[in-house]
C-alpha cells in the first residue's frame, strides 16, 4: 500500500515536471492559440522596386500595355447612391467598368440580370464578364460600397501571369475553407475565371442555385468552386506584409489603430499602398478621391518606375 | 502483485500530475501575462518620453523639430529644401483640458513638420510641453491668448524662424503646403496670410480656425503696434482683431490661392468643403473674399489647412496626405516650382527628369489631359454628388 502511494506521488512529481517542460518549450501552452492558419496561408506580394528595376524598358512596357483591369461592380437599385458614387469615383480608373443589377433602375444605367438572389447573380455577372473579356486578363469584382484604387491593383498583379490561376483578396478562413471577403474586392486572372466558367457546368460541385438548406454567402460560395478547380484565395499584401485589402472603412481602422497603437496611429493602420477599404458613404468616396488623386505635400516625389494617367472626362482626380 | 500495482500507481500519478499542473498554470499564465501588460503601460509614459526626445529637442517650451519625417523610396530633396529656406513656427492654440484630447493629435501628426512647434495654453506644462499665457480659458479670451502667445514667439524665437503659423487644436495643417505657397514671398514683406474673408475690414481678414501665417516683418509690426498702443485688445472675436490690428499697422492681406485660383486654407474639413451644399443663408457664403466653388473645386491639391477636425480626422489626414497614394499616378495639377528654387534645383532635377520619361511606360489613356506646367483647371463644372448637408457649424 505504502510503496503503491509512494509510486503514485513519485508518477504525479514527474507528471506535473512533464508538463511544466513541454509548456516551456512552448510546443504547447495552457493558453490556447490558433495557430492552425500560418502554414496553410498563402500570400501574394507586389514586386519590389528593386525587382522591377531589374526589368528591362521595353519589358516594362510591355507589361504595362497588357496590364488591363475588368472591373465587375455588383449594384443592386437600393444602394443607388452608392452606385452613384461608384461610377463618379473610383470606376473611372478601371480600363472597363461593367455594372450589373439585379433589377433595373431608372436612375442608372446597368447590365439587367433580372435576379434577386446573391449567388447566381454573381454566376451570371463572372460568365458575362469572361464572355466579354476582349483582351483584358484581370477581373476586379466589388460591392459599391467598397473603394479600389487600381493603379495600386496594377502595380500588385503587374509581374503576376494572368494565365496562372490567381484568386485575391483579403482572405478569411471558415473552418476549412479560406475565402477571398467579397467587401475587400476580389481579384481574378483570366486563367481562375476561366476555371471558374467551366466549372460553373457542373451543377453538383458548382451549383448555378444553392438548395435552400445550405445557403453560403456568395463570396464563400465563389471560394467552394475555385477549390474544385485548383485555384485557392491567397492575401495580398505590401512588401511589408500588410494587407492590401481592406473590408472596413479606413475611419473604422484608424479608430482602431488609435486604441493599439496609440503612438504610431498611421503606420500601424493601413498600407500606403492599399487597394480597397469597404463601407465607405458616398461622402467618404469623394473625401478619398481627393485624399489619393490629388491632396499631396509640396516637393515628396516618387519618381515609379511607371506612369498611370488620369482618365479622360472626370475631373475629382 | 505489488510491483504490478505501485507500477500501475506510477502512471496514474503521472497523468493526475500532468493535468493538476495544467489547470493549476493555466490561470497562473494568464495573470503572468496580465502583469507583464501592466508592466508595460507603467513603462508606456517613460516610452512615450524616450521616443520624443528621438523627434524633438525640447528647449525653453518648445519643441524643435530633429528630423521631419521622411519615406523610403521618396525623392524629397524640394521638400527638404524648403523645409531649410522657409522656416516655420507653429504655434497651436490648446487649453489644458484639451492636451490629452486634442493637441496630443496635433503633436503626433502634422506639427512634425514645421521648424518649431509651441503648444499655447493658459496654464504652463513642462512636461507636454505647454507654455502658459496667464490667462484664463474660454472663448473670450481668445485674443488675449493670441495677442500673448504672438508676442512670446516675438520675444524668444524672432530670429529662429521666417514665418509665424497660428493654428488650433482642431486645426490640420499641411506645412509642406504651407511652404511652397510661402516661398515666392519673402520675410520681410508685411504679408500674412490664410482663408480671407471679407466683412468689417477694408482689406479683408483671415479665418482663425483654417489658420493664418504672418511674415517676420508683420511679426514685428504687430508687437510694435501693441507697444504704441496702435493695436489694442478691441474684441474677443480674435480674427476679426487680428484683421484689424494687421490693417492699421500696414500689413497686406495675402491671397493664398493656387495658380488655378483654388483655396489652400479651409474653414471646415474636406468632407464639408467636397460635398455638402451649403444653403444660400449659411454665413459662409457673404463672407468669402473669394469667389467660392463647390464640389471638387473647393480645395487646391497642395491644400494648406482644414479646421473642425476631430482626433481621428487629424490621422486620417496624415494617412491621405503624407502615406496613401496611387502608384505611379501623374497628378493633373502640376504646382509650378517657386521661382527663387528653379534655378538650384532644376539642375539636378532636369536630368533626373529626363531619365524618368525615357523609362516610364505610358499609357494612352489621358494624354490630352496632361496638364501644363501653369494650368490646373478642367473645364466643365463639377458634377452634383452627395447629399445635401445641414448647415455646417460656426
Amino acid at each position: 500500500m505504502l510503496s503503491e502511494r509512494g509510486s503514485f506521488m513519485k508518477g504525479m512529481v514527474l507528471g506535473g515536471v512533464f508538463c511544466l517542460v513541454l509548456s516551456l518549450l512552448g510546443s504547447f501552452s495552457p493558453i490556447t492559440e490558433s495557430k492552425t492558419e500560418d502554414h496553410h496561408h498563402h500570400h501574394v506580394k507586389a514586386a519590389s522596386k528593386d525587382e522591377l528595376q531589374q526589368l528591362s524598358e521595353s519589358r516594362l512596357q510591355e507589361l504595362n500595355n497588357q496590364l488591363q483591369i475588368s472591373c465587375v461592380i455588383m449594384v443592386q437599385p437600393k444602394n443607388l447612391v452608392y452606385w452613384a458614387a461608384a461610377l463618379d469615383t473610383w470606376t473611372k480608373h478601371c480600363d472597363k467598368a461593367e455594372f450589373y443589377t439585379s433589377e433595373s433602375s431608372k436612375a442608372l444605367e446597368a447590365i439587367d440580370l433580372n435576379e434577386k438572389d446573391d449567388w447566381a447573380r454573381l454566376h451570371k455577372a463572372l460568365k458575362h464578364a469572361y464572355e466579354n473579356a476582349g483582351n483584358i486578363r484581370w477581373f476586379f469584382v466589388a460591392q459599391p460600397s467598397t473603394f479600389a484604387i487600381i493603379e495600386n491593383l496594377k502595380y500588385l498583379v503587374l509581374t503576376k501571369n494572368p494565365e496562372q490561376p490567381f484568386y485575391l483578396g483579403k482572405t478569411v478562413k471558415s473552418g476549412e475553407l479560406e475565402y477571398v471577403e467579397f467587401n475587400g474586392g476580389i481579384v481574378l486572372s483570366y486563367e481562375a475565371l476561366k476555371r471558374l466558367v467551366n466549372v460553373f457546368q457542373d451543377e453538383d460541385k458548382c451549383p448555378e442555385r444553392q438548395s435552400a438548406l445550405w445557403k453560403l454567402s456568395e463570396d464563400k460560395q465563389l471560394a467552394v468552386c475555385l477549390k474544385f478547380t485548383g485555384v485557392f484565395a491567397e492575401n495580398g499584401e505590401d512588401v511589408h506584409g500588410k494587407g492590401l485589402f481592406n473590408s472596413r472603412s479606413v475611419d473604422n481602422l484608424i479608430s482602431e489603430s488609435m486604441d493599439q497603437n496609440p503612438n504610431n496611429v498611421v503606420k500601424g493602420c493601413c498600407s500606403d499602398m492599399a487597394i480597397t477599404f469597404s463601407s465607405m458613404s458616398p461622402n467618404q468616396m469623394q473625401v478619398m478621391m481627393f485624399g489619393v488623386y490629388r491632396l499631396r505635400p509640396y516637393g515628396h516625389d516618387f519618381q515609379d518606375i511607371l506612369t498611370f494617367y488620369p482618365p479622360k472626362g472626370s475631373d475629382n482626380d | 502483485m505489488k510491483p504490478l500495482a505501485s507500477r500501475f500507481s506510477f502512471y496514474v500519478g503521472f497523468v493526475v500530475g500532468t493535468v493538476l499542473l495544467y489547470v493549476i498554470l493555466r490561470p497562473v499564465w494568464f495573470e503572468g501575462i496580465q502583469l507583464a501588460g501592466n508592466y508595460g503601460k507603467l513603462s508606456d509614459r517613460q516610452q512615450q518620453l524616450d521616443k520624443d526626445k528621438g523627434i524633438w529637442k525640447k528647449e525653453r517650451s518648445a519643441l524643435f523639430n530633429l528630423d521631419h519625417p521622411h519615406h523610403t523610396g521618396e525623392d524629397s530633396r524640394m521638400a527638404d529644401e524648403l523645409y531649410n529656406k522657409v522656416r516655420i513656427l507653429c504655434w497651436v492654440m490648446t487649453g489644458p483640458n484639451n492636451l490629452e484630447t486634442k493637441a496630443r493629435h496635433v503633436k503626433y501628426t502634422w506639427s512634425r513638420h514645421c521648424n518649431i512647434v509651441i503648444f499655447m495654453s493658459s496654464v504652463e506644462d513642462p512636461d507636454f510641453p505647454t507654455v502658459g499665457l496667464g490667462t484664463k480659458e474660454g472663448r473670450d479670451q481668445l485674443y488675449w491668448k493670441t495677442i500673448k502667445a504672438f508676442h512670446y514667439a516675438y520675444e524668444h524665437h524672432a530670429n529662429e524662424a521666417d514665418w509665424f503659423l497660428k493654428a488650433d487644436d482642431d486645426t490640420y495643417v499641411i506645412v509642406d503646403n504651407l511652404r511652397w505657397m510661402l516661398a515666392n514671398h519673402t520675410p520681410d514683406e508685411p504679408i500674412y496670410f490664410g482663408r480671407r474673408f471679407k466683412p468689417y475690414t477694408k482689406q479683408g481678414y483671415m479665418s482663425g480656425g483654417a489658420g493664418y501665417v504672418l511674415s517676420r516683418e508683420a511679426l514685428r509690426r504687430f508687437v510694435e503696434g501693441f507697444k504704441n498702443k496702435v493695436c489694442t485688445h478691441t474684441t474677443s472675436v480674435e480674427d476679426l482683431a487680428m484683421g484689424q490690428c494687421m490693417e492699421k499697422v500696414g500689413v497686406l492681406a495675402g491671397d493664398s490661392r493656387d495658380t488655378a485660383q483654388r483655396e489652400t486654407f479651409h474653414p471646415f474639413v474636406p468632407e464639408q468643403h467636397l460635398t455638402a451644399k451649403f444653403p444660400k443663408s449659411f454665413w459662409y457664403w457673404s463672407y468669402c473674399y473669394y469667389p467660392i466653388s463647390e464640389g471638387s473645386n473647393c480645395c487646391s491639391d497642395v491644400s494648406v489647412s482644414f479646421h473642425y477636425v476631430d482626433a481621428g480626422g487629424m490621422y486620417l489626414l496624415e494617412y491621405y496626405a503624407y502615406h496613401l497614394r496611387a502608384f505611379g499616378y501623374r497628378y493633373r495639377y502640376q504646382p509650378p516650382t517657386p521661382k527663387a528654387y528653379r534655378l538650384e534645383l532644376s539642375n539636378s532635377l532636369d536630368s533626373a527628369g529626363e531619365l524618368k520619361e525615357g523609362t516610364s511606360g505610358v499609357k494612352e489613356h489621358g494624354d490630352d489631359d496632361l496638364p501644363r506646367p501653369d494650368q490646373g483647371q478642367d473645364a466643365g463644372p463639377p458634377p452634383v454628388v452627395g447629399k445635401d448637408a445641414a448647415a455646417a457649424p460656426v
